[in-house]
């Protein structure tokens, strides 16, 4: 147990940021389970490779290499004749930021309805959560199917809300069924007896006794972005059509997948490495709060 | 120490058995040279009722299980010997000692309710029960059942056998409990705090059945508890234990009237009368957690008669009388004991009293059920009401309802003259800070994600009496009158005990400079010393800032000892009211009759 369990000990005002990171002694915690470490350790070695690679790349991103599925190079070459190992090293930045921003969206939005659904009660909540439930009804990809196909060359922002848009009443369940435990402690009755604003009482005392939860939640949803976003890059939905992207490189080279099976085979396993490792960290922080709860 | 049971019952077959005999008993924790509990020698004699009694922490439930060969995951019975009829049920195959837990030796767990399966009717229990034991024929086992449930005073008819063990009251599940217990006609009983969450007449009905039961068979029992008075009924010997040793053992009598050990008359000391007022003095510190518990004497720390030896040599229990031993250096040294040291004179009823919260014509809704029916009473400055009830009296409701924590009320409540509105946050922010609210339980009310500092200083940001440095002056300085050191500022309230996160409940509470306190049931979820000292604490508030409060009880000894005035409180209706004095000593109505004659009582 560490004694300061934030650094919010001195002045006041609005105590434990609310969304924000869990409190240190919690990821100190985290650090020492073996699921957790080892999940963190490779999400953090994909993210920096995706974020660094292009830098190393033998080839740039749509440069021609040699002809198509050629064996040159490391994993020889796709459709187009460009080097298979620089389109992946190249193809992680979009998918991976499009994915993180998706789900922070998703995470602020669902945890915002969820938590105001649980708190409200009564009335409120019944209503907000028949209509969540409403969308949840719709499979995941189908929002943003209906949508990119309206669209010519889409934006990478329009992704990202959709992906978010569709996380939201997911996380909204999830987030709702965590605050009915906490709004019901008489903590959150004193406060209101003391006459707290609503907000406060949501941002500083509800909130911050989910974070654990929450954080799993967040992981879990990560991993499905980079499912979605990686399916809609397969699907051909993707904002520049060109670039290199995971996702969209599977679409390209699967023709080709029995002479040069790398073309698919590599951006396949870097997403299977990320999305075990983000899963097994979701899973990790999933059991820590659940053990280390008060 | 083959003894054979004197004639008890009629009817009944009284066997020959030698009680059971504890030797030497150790419990330590896994991977760490920690012991649990250490050093338990204790004879438990056929048709005797021990009552081993601790406070939370001391292992007495630890003790209770290794009688079965059980330690808790994390633990293990490191030493010592439980001889029943001079088999050592430690050393036992665990095939022997499966056949001899319920058999032989048989266990009655706190929460009963948890204990029954839920969706296996009563009946069924019963019988399925004996098919397992391999008693009686097919057709005698439900006869049995009918039997046993005879004995422990519930219906034998087939609707009742139908039921559910959701379909019955916490009394009767207990008592099935027992009946299931009782079954197999085991040699030994072990309770562990079987009464604890049940009323006062529904406690004292399982408890005549179980003493009942156990001398009628020649049954050894031993009771584990944390509440004093209802060892004072029902057990023939008791074993007072701290820190994981037995610090005293002794006949009931001796225990209460002339107590060796520092550490029990500490403990009669913290524990209110029905008879008499008493100014009751906590324990200061808490218990040691295994592990933590000092070196000598494990109780040297809290002691008042602390000398150096005490700190150095481990003591020995040692014979102060026949059959009463006591584990301390300064037996002989440290005077009688007198329980009317602590008697303080009743609150005088005729005081004049200057009215400042009063509740008329009080009817409670939750929805459409009518709860609370046209309750009144009122509140004098510095004055102390108890609202007194069982469960399901409404006492709860009301406290609720003048707090503005539940809105669903008809009638009037008026403070100073103002008619209070009926959620707290229609009420004005200075009706909010001069009422303040203090729950039951201190593991929910204070946000464990919070420190100290904050969840005292909220109130007074949120008012506005004091911010910033000045605030956490104050902070600091409520901490003190709370008995709660400055270092303690940072910490977060998970990191606390649960008798220090109630003071810092009510360290917020007076953080907002409140005149009125509503204390619902505050000190029930505390061992016995810290309630004490919490009752000092709130005495003592009540006469230097002159602080009414409304204290929530279902203790009418608690409500002697604090109360000037009383409401008892059935069924949502007031049955009698009055000063406390006058209540207690002449009852007008049957109701309050039976709820004071049913509480256990040490006197």
């Amino acid at each position: 147990m560490s004694t300061e369990t934030s650094g919010i000990s001195g002045t006041s005002g609005t105590p434990a940021a609310p969304s924000g990171p869990a409190p240190a002694g919690f990821l100190r915690r985290a650090l020492r389970q073996k699921r957790f470490a080892f999940g963190f350790t490779v999400t953090v070695l994909v993210v920096l490779f995706a974020v660094v690679a292009p830098f190393f790349a033998p080839y740039g991103e749509k440069e021609t290499a040699g002809p198509p599925y050629a064996k040159d190079g490391v994993f020889g070459t796709d459709y187009l004749g460009q080097d298979v190992l620089s389109r992946v090293m190249h193809g992680g930045q979009s998918v991976l930021a499009i994915s993180v921003l998706a789900t922070l969206l998703g995470m602020v939005v669902g945890v915002l309805i969820g938590v105001v659904a649980a708190y409200a009660g009564g009335w409120w909540d019944e209503v907000i959560m028949r209509l969540n439930d409403v969308l949840l009804a719709f499979p995941q990809i189908l929002l943003a199917l209906v949508v990119l196909t309206a669209l010519e060359n889409p934006a990478s922002w329009v992704i990202i809300l959709l992906i978010g848009a569709s996380h939201a009443p997911r996380v909204a369940r999830v987030s709702r069924g965590v605050a009915l435990g906490i709004v019901s402690r008489d903590f959150v009755v004193a406060a209101e007896a003391l006459g707290e604003k609503r907000s406060r009482i949501i941002l500083a005392e509800v909130l911050p006794n989910m974070t654990g939860p929450l954080l799993a939640e967040a992981g879990l949803r990560l991993t499905y972005s980079i499912g979605v976003v990686a399916a809609l890059g397969f699907l051909g939905f993707a904002a520049d059509p060109g670039a290199a992207n995971w996702g969209q490189m599977m679409n390209e080279n699967r023709l080709g997948l029995q002479t040069q099976p790398w073309a698919v085979m590599a951006p396949v396993l870097v997403i299977a490495i990320f999305t075990i490792a983000t899963n097994l960290m979701a899973d990790g922080l999933a059991q820590i709060s659940q053990r280390g709860d008060d | 120490m083959a003894t054979t049971t004197p004639d008890a019952g009629q009817g009944h077959e009284v066997r020959a058995t030698t009680g059971l005999i504890i030797e030497d008993l150790g419990v330590s924790l896994t991977g760490r040279e920690v012991d649990v509990v250490d050093d338990i020698d204790l004879v438990l004699k056929p048709g005797e009722v021990v009552g081993l009694v601790g406070e939370s922490g001391s292992g007495k439930t630890t003790v209770g299980t290794s009688l079965l060969n059980y330690s808790r995951a994390g633990a293990f019975i490191s030493s010592g010997k439980v001889l029943l009829e001079d088999r050592d049920v430690l050393k036992m195959h665990w095939k022997e000692v499966r056949k001899l837990r319920g058999e032989e030796i048989a266990y009655v767990p706190q929460d009963p309710a948890s204990a029954l399966n839920p969706s296996i009717r009563i009946g069924k229990q019963l019988v399925e029960l004996q098919q397992l034991r391999g008693i009686g024929t097919s057709e005698s086992r439900l006869q049995a059942a009918r039997d046993g449930l005879a004995e422990v005073g519930l219906p034998t008819d087939d609707e009742f056998l139908k039921r559910y063990a959701h379909q019955l009251s916490g009394g009767q599940v207990q008592r099935v409990a027992l009946a299931m217990a009782f079954l197999p006609k085991p040699k030994v009983l072990v309770l562990d705090e079987p009464t604890t969450g049940l009323d006062v007449t529904t406690q004292k009905m399982v408890l005549d059945t179980m003493a009942e039961l156990c001398r009628a068979y020649g049954v050894s029992a031993l009771y584990v508890t944390h509440d004093l008075a209802v060892v004072a009924n029902i057990a023939d010997r008791v074993a007072v234990m701290y820190a994981g040793q037995i610090a005293e053992l002794g006949p009931r009598d001796t225990i209460f009237a002339n107590p060796a050990h520092p550490y029990t008359r500490a403990l009669l000391d913290s524990i209110p009368h029905l008879s008499q007022a008493r100014a009751l003095k906590g324990i200061p510190g808490r218990t040691p957690s295994p592990g933590r518990r000092p070196d000598g004497c494990r109780f040297n720390d809290r002691c008042a008669f602390v000398v150096d030896r005490c700190r150095q040599e481990v003591p020995e229990l040692r014979t102060v009388a026949p059959e009463h031993e006591a584990r301390c250096h300064r037996v002989g040294e440290i005077g009688t004991w007198d329980i009317n040291l602590g008697t303080v004179p009743d609150a005088d009823p005729e005081k004049p009293r200057d009215v400042i919260l009063s509740v008329e014509r009080l009817d409670v809704f939750y929805g459409r059920k009518h709860v609370v029916h046209d309750v009144s009473f009122n509140l004098a400055k510095g004055e102390v009401v108890a609202l007194v009830g069982e469960s399901g009296s409404g006492k709860t409701t009301i406290s609720r309802s003048v707090g503005g924590l539940h809105k669903d009320w008809t009638g009037d409540i008026t403070f100073e003259g103002r008619r209070l509105a009926n959620s707290a946050r229609r009420r004005s922010a200075d009706d909010r800070r001069r009422m303040q609210y203090i729950f039951q339980n201190p593991y929910l009310s204070l946000n464990p994600r919070l420190s100290i500092e904050q969840i005292i200083k909220r109130p007074m940001e949120l008012f506005g009496l004091a911010k910033g440095k000045e605030a956490t002056e104050r902070v600091v300085e409520l901490m003190g009158q709370v008995a709660l050191g400055s270092q303690m500022l940072h910490y977060p309230a998970s990191r606390l005990s649960g008798g220090e996160r109630q003071r810092v409940a009510i360290a917020r509470a007076l953080a907002a400079e409140p005149d009125v306190m509503i204390c619902d049931e505050i000190t029930s979820a505390l061992d016995v010393s810290v309630q004490g000292s919490i009752v000092e604490l709130l005495e003592g508030l009540r006469l230097e800032r002159g602080i009414s409060m409304l204290f929530v009880t279902h203790n009418l000894a608690l409500v002697r000892s604090i109360a000037a005035r009383v409401e008892i409180l059935q069924a949502g209706r007031v049955v009698e009211a009055g000063s406390v004095v006058t209540v207690m000593d002449t009852p007008q109505q049957d109701y309050t009759r039976k709820l004071l004659s049913n509480s256990p009582r040490i006197d």
